[in-house]
């Protein structure tokens, strides 16, 4: 499990081969020689294309860091500030992301502090552009201000991340399970709940459970 | 059977008891009743289950209750090699397979970098099968429609004209449904030899198929009078609810983002986009069959494309390290192989051989980040938020699924009206259940 989980982002890290072969006891290419790019956790200005139109235009102290990777802009929001910059998002005319795609929810266990991730895409219709907004929160105090009130869409989809990675909306209407049933116990999307499964017999061998099998991350 | 309960009576249905149940209801005085729809109902499309508060035939309250069909398709991926989630994600939506691989592949390539690098053929067949897939999926739209409303005649129609659409998907990939055609880096096989000419035949019959589909509902008394002004909502309705595809196109906005965003080179291609001023029902079955009208003809540029500029080219990323072979033959065993790319790693080359069975094995390696890279499928946006860790197998895929979000419109679409027209407005979401639970 734990292997599978990524590490801090800063130090690039070359993997080592499938039979634990480093250096050049690789013949194939696919283990050692690959170094991961390291996510960046911010971004220099100027971000080109409209995001700089973006980040100027919403100026909020509430925007922890900007990133931009693969051509796509990312917001990280502190979780107090959301609700006022998902507002100013949708109704500032030089912004106007009038529609939201939804949340989605990523847990990153080995991020001491902003465990939990609500991540929000935008879209707007006027001016034909996208944003995603990030919110983190800490896996000891699990709780994102409810955009419902912004975003009616966001109704459903909130409940689905509460559902999957219990993080808690306040200010939702009705933070219910959507997904799973009602009585279920656990989050089952977070990286700290197993997959589960049971081994398959084909032919005599025996397959192990997906969660059990040989990871080559 | 009937019991006292804190909220009121509560009748039972075992079935064969219908006729006792309208007595004991025709004997109360209660006006209020609160009826349970689904989740096994025919006209809920799937496991949708509705739970309706009638005032008399007036619904006054609708909920929608889902997750029967919920299979924990996100979280298995992150057990599996980014070439092995295509094979799950195309069970999502399962009347529309093809976009769910494509909006997939299309974040997983973005990841790698590797966008400007798909072949222009991989990319034209992409647009040829999403194509082929919206007609099949409007067709499964509207013929149900017309059942739901009492029509059969429409889906025995739509039925015979989707199984011509199937039976090509199924020349090309080998499967009607959950194709797992569409891979990171191209398709997983180039289109067989007759291929062209089964696409051909389609599109000299399906323009009448169409035509006829039309005479048979568009100006139907019965038809209209149980579509036209029903289950209304308007741009601002789909705009605070994200609702998106053919209802906000019968809302009147020509929003689609084959045009406003264009992915797969849709640029390059020549449509018009649907619309409809009613925001109804009636209109969001006009812009479904403009839509199959206007799919038809990307299908013959992309044929023609494919069978001329474009023909022999390569249908996979040239890069070792991501594409697999995709010039396929079919062997003795009904499996496809390619015989080059065997006689080469099995007889000539010891690290070709390591190679080949390192990428099936283990899978290529995504650098970190996260991609989204939305298409429109026939029921609106469908996108894939894709997380990489920089390992081999996916860290987190989130699927946003129209289907999911169209499906909060139902209390504004239902609320005021009669119970009949519940089934007309869920009808014209068009939801498919794979896609909302997942």
């Amino acid at each position: 499990m734990s292997d599978n989980l990524p590490e801090v982002p800063e130090q690039p890290i070359a993997r080592t081969g499938m039979f634990g072969a480093s250096g050049t006891g690789d013949t194939s290419g696919y283990g050692g020689l690959v170094v991961r790019r390291p996510v960046p956790v911010s971004s220099p200005r100027p971000y080109g294309s409209y995001f700089d139109e973006i980040v100027d235009g919403l100026d909020h102290e509430g925007v922890e860091r900007v990133v931009v990777d693969r051509g796509e802009l990312t917001l990280h929001v502190a979780r107090e500030h959301l609700v006022e910059i998902m507002k100013k998002l949708r109704d500032d005319p030089a912004l106007r992301f009038e529609l939201s795609l939804g949340v989605s929810g990523v847990h990153y266990p080995h991020e001491t502090g902003s465990e939990l991730r609500a991540v929000y895409h935008l879209c707007s219709i006027t001016h034909n552009r996208r944003v995603r907004v990030e919110c983190a929160t800490p896996d000891t105090d699990r709780h994102i201000p409810s955009t419902v009130s912004v975003y009616p869409t966001h109704n459903w989809h909130e409940r689905e991340t509460y559902d999957f990675f219990g993080i808690i909306f306040d200010g939702h209407p009705a933070l219910t399970r959507i997904e799973m049933p009602d009585d279920w116990e656990g989050h089952p999307q977070r990286k700290d709940y197993p997959l589960g499964g049971i081994p398959v017999e084909y032919r005599g061998a025996e397959i192990p459970a997906p969660d059990q099998r040989r990871s080559y991350a | 059977m009937t019991q006292e309960a804190t909220e009121g009576k509560v009748y039972d249905v075992a079935g064969q008891d219908w006729d006792k149940l309208t007595e004991a209801v025709a004997e109360s005085s209660e006006e209020r009743l609160v009826i349970n729809m689904g989740p096994q109902h025919p006209s809920t499309h799937g496991v949708l289950r509705l739970v309706l508060t009638l005032d008399g035939e007036t619904v006054t309250e609708a909920r929608t209750v889902i997750g029967y069909l919920h299979t924990g398709i996100e979280k298995n991926l992150e057990y599996r090699t980014w070439t092995q989630g295509v094979t799950f994600v195309t069970r999502m939506d399962y009347l529309s397979p093809i976009f769910n691989e494509t909006t997939y592949c299309l974040g997983v390539e973005r990841l790698l970098g590797i966008e400007d690098r798909i072949p222009d053929r991989a990319q034209a067949i992409r647009v040829l099968t999403m194509e082929l897939t919206r007609i099949s999926s409007h067709l499964m739209a509207i013929c149900t429609y017309g059942m739901e409303l009492g029509a059969t005649t429409p889906f025995l129609y739509g039925l015979r004209e989707r199984e011509m659409v199937l039976d090509i998907m199924e020349y090309i990939t080998g499967l009607r449904m959950n194709m797992a055609y569409i891979r990171p880096g191209g398709v997983s096989v180039d289109l067989p030899a007759g291929a062209v000419d089964k696409i051909g035949e389609l599109l000299k019959v399906m323009p009448e198929r169409i035509k006829d589909m039309r005479k048979i509902l568009d100006a139907n008394p019965v038809y209209t009078r149980r579509t036209k002004d029903i289950a209304y909502l308007d741009l601002t309705g789909c705009m605070a609810l994200g609702i998106t595809g053919p209802v906000l196109k019968a809302a009147g906005l020509p929003w689609d983002l084959r045009k406003s965003q264009p992915y797969c080179g849709y640029e390059t291609y020549d449509f018009e986009i649907a619309t409809q001023q009613t925001c109804d029902v009636y209109g969001r079955y006009q812009v479904r069959v403009s839509e199959m009208e206007e799919s038809l003809k990307l299908i013959e540029q992309a044929l023609d494309r494919l069978t001329g500029p474009l023909k022999n080219q390569p249908v996979m990323i040239e890069d070792k390290k991501i594409g697999w072979p995709a010039q396929l033959a079919l062997g003795p065993d009904g499996l496809g192989n390619s015989p080059a790319h065997i006689a080469h790693i099995m007889s000539s080359s010891m690290e070709a051989l390591i190679h080949h069975f390192k990428l099936v094995t283990e899978g290529f390696r995504v650098p970190a980040g996260q991609a989204y890279v939305p298409v429109e499928s026939p029921r609106g946006e469908l996108g894939a938020h894709v997380v990489s860790d920089g390992g081999t197998r996916p860290f987190r895929v989130h699927f946003r699924d129209p289907s999911f979000t169209n499906l909060q419109a139902v209390p504004a679409m239902c609320e005021g009206g009669y119970i009949a027209d519940v089934i007309s407005a869920v009808a014209s979401l068009d939801p498919v259940m794979g896609g909302v639970d997942r």
